[in-house]
């Protein structure tokens, strides 16, 4: 991502909207400028801030006539009032963070869409967790902190030691150059990134040993580690296996998501909708609606 | 995706939060077109008063505005706009319907359940909230994603209600900066909780935010109190 310079008027909306801390306001240039080291290319700034705009030099003369009264020129926060933004070009491998941070487009790198997988979402039709076993998802980075692959990796090999077997389409471990060691490609290890996710499935009996290497690994990472587990319900709806293995570890099971087994291998039929825009990643336009 | 899965809270604070979200099984592709199913799934849900609807790939009800006009910046608007969701709906992907009370997601549930649209659908709330709605739909739940929450990350921390906020867009467009200081600008008195939810909502790039509960965690974060359960 980039600032225009020109256009920017150094109000400092955007310091508040990057999730990652990465914007700040030149005190020699009194314009914003972003740290790239800690950019994660999320797009947070560009997509989320409402676009307008004022002409940047009456913006910055009004700014400074107000402030000779010691009043302030104060925007909406969630607006950019000259449209300073503008993407960047992005290259390997700059580009996986990106992909891995921004919501909106698929992962260019990897192919994959989203961070993850479907979980459990459709496990109805793709029975992915069968009875008796168990999906784990390790995300990390979240909320609010990022992470780097080198972190990542520690926590790869050490679950690739204990045997476990990664989910294969799942965009990490499509980055992996040996899924059986954990080991992930050299040249994006000191890539920064929103969230990632490692998922893993396992019998259900190994879900307390796993748990358990993943805290040991937590403690020793600069990041943040949130935890997911999936199961499939019996024939009543319940899960009597794994509500007992995590309560015996201390979790205390407040919320989650819930398939409600509604899918089917056939779709209702319905007429064909007729949709305003065609293009699969949205351009910065088409999010208007003005 | 687990970006509806870990949101910062207790029980309580989530009994006002029930997302339900469709989504085509990837990979299946002899289910049909998912496009007007789902269509159709966000159409039934206008009928139940949701307070967010959205689209993974073009975002939410309430999204950043793009105006040319210079004299927009005095005219911006903070209503959501459910049929912009329907409108540019391009491709199947996962839809998701924000409601802020149990009785019409209850309902919602059920009516989903007798349309029998064949795509699936998840709840993303409380353990108490998804047991009740599926015991009003008659439903027996096919399989589970527990959050294990967020650790040694404390409910008492003096942030926890900027984290409650910036963890309701789960793809962390929601900086905790900015939660932050739309909780500073009403306690000021500078916005309404109303104003100061809709600048966060507008973040959330796939329509989960829940702007009900953001607008109470704003009004608890005002008067310093710990997180209020609606009842």
């Amino acid at each position: 991502m980039k600032i225009n310079q020109d256009k920017c008027i150094g109000c400092g909306n955007c310091t508040y909207v990057c999730p990652m801390g990465a914007i700040f306001i030149n005190p020699r240039t009194v314009r914003s400028t972003i740290n790239r080291d800690e950019c994660v290319e999320c797009y947070a700034c560009y997509n989320g801030l409402s676009a307008e705009n004022l002409p940047p030099g009456i913006a910055r003369l009004t700014r400074k006539f107000f402030s000779l009264f010691a009043l302030r020129f104060e925007p909406e926060p969630d607006i950019c009032p000259t449209s300073a933004f503008e993407p960047d070009e992005l290259a390997w491998p700059r580009v996986v963070r990106r992909a891995f941070s921004d919501p909106r487009v698929p992962h260019e790198s990897t192919g994959v869409l989203g961070r993850g997988t479907e979980e459990v979402k459709t496990n109805e039709l793709t029975n992915r967790i069968k009875l008796g076993e168990v999906g784990v998802t390790i995300e990390f980075g979240r909320p609010g902190v990022g992470a780097r692959f080198r972190e990542i990796q520690e926590m790869s090999r050490a679950l690739a030691r204990a045997n476990v077997s990664f989910e294969k389409n799942n965009p990490v471990a499509t980055l992996m150059t040996d899924t059986a060691t954990g080991d992930i490609r050299e040249d994006i290890l000191d890539e920064k990134v929103l969230s990632a996710i490692l998922e893993i499935g396992i019998p259900a009996d190994r879900l307390e040993a796993v748990l358990r290497i993943v805290q040991e690994v937590e403690k020793r990472i600069d990041t943040t580690v949130i935890l997911g587990v999936a199961v499939r319900c019996d024939e009543k709806g319940e899960d009597g296996i794994v509500t007992p293995i995590l309560k015996r570890l201390g979790y205390d099971l407040v919320r989650a998501k819930t398939n409600l087994g509604l899918g089917r291998v056939n779709l209702r039929a319905l007429p064909v909708v007729e949709t305003q825009y065609t293009m699969q990643s949205p351009k910065r336009e088409e999010l208007s609606n003005a | 995706m687990t970006n509806t899965l870990h949101r910062f809270g207790s029980a309580e604070s989530f009994s006002d939060d029930i997302i339900v979200f469709a989504l085509p099984a990837l990979g299946k592709s002899g289910q049909g077109d998912a496009l007007p199913v789902l269509k159709r799934f966000l159409q039934i849900a206008l009928e139940y008063n949701p307070c967010n609807m959205g689209d993974a790939r073009n975002g939410g009800a309430l999204r950043p505005t793009r105006f040319k006009s210079f004299f927009a910046h005095w005219f911006k608007r903070n209503k959501p706009d459910f049929q912009q969701v329907l409108r540019t709906m391009t491709k199947p992907t996962t839809m998701s319907v924000v409601f802020d009370n149990l009785p019409a997601a209850q309902a919602f549930i059920k009516r989903i359940k007798d349309e029998d649209l064949g795509i699936s659908v998840n709840i993303s709330t409380s353990l108490t909230n998804a047991a009740h709605c599926c015991e009003h739909a008659g439903l027996v739940r096919h399989s589970m994603n527990y959050s294990l929450g967020f650790g040694s990350m404390g409910a008492k921390l003096p942030g926890r209600h900027a984290v409650m906020l910036s963890t309701m867009c789960g793809h962390g467009m929601i900086s905790h900066s900015l939660a932050k200081k739309m909780i500073d600008f009403v306690k000021e008195g500078r916005r309404s909780p109303e104003s100061a939810a809709a600048s966060l909502q507008r973040f959330c790039s796939c329509g989960i935010f829940n702007k009900s509960r953001a607008c109470r965690i704003l009004e608890d974060a005002r008067v310093g109190a710990n997180e209020s359960a609606i009842t």
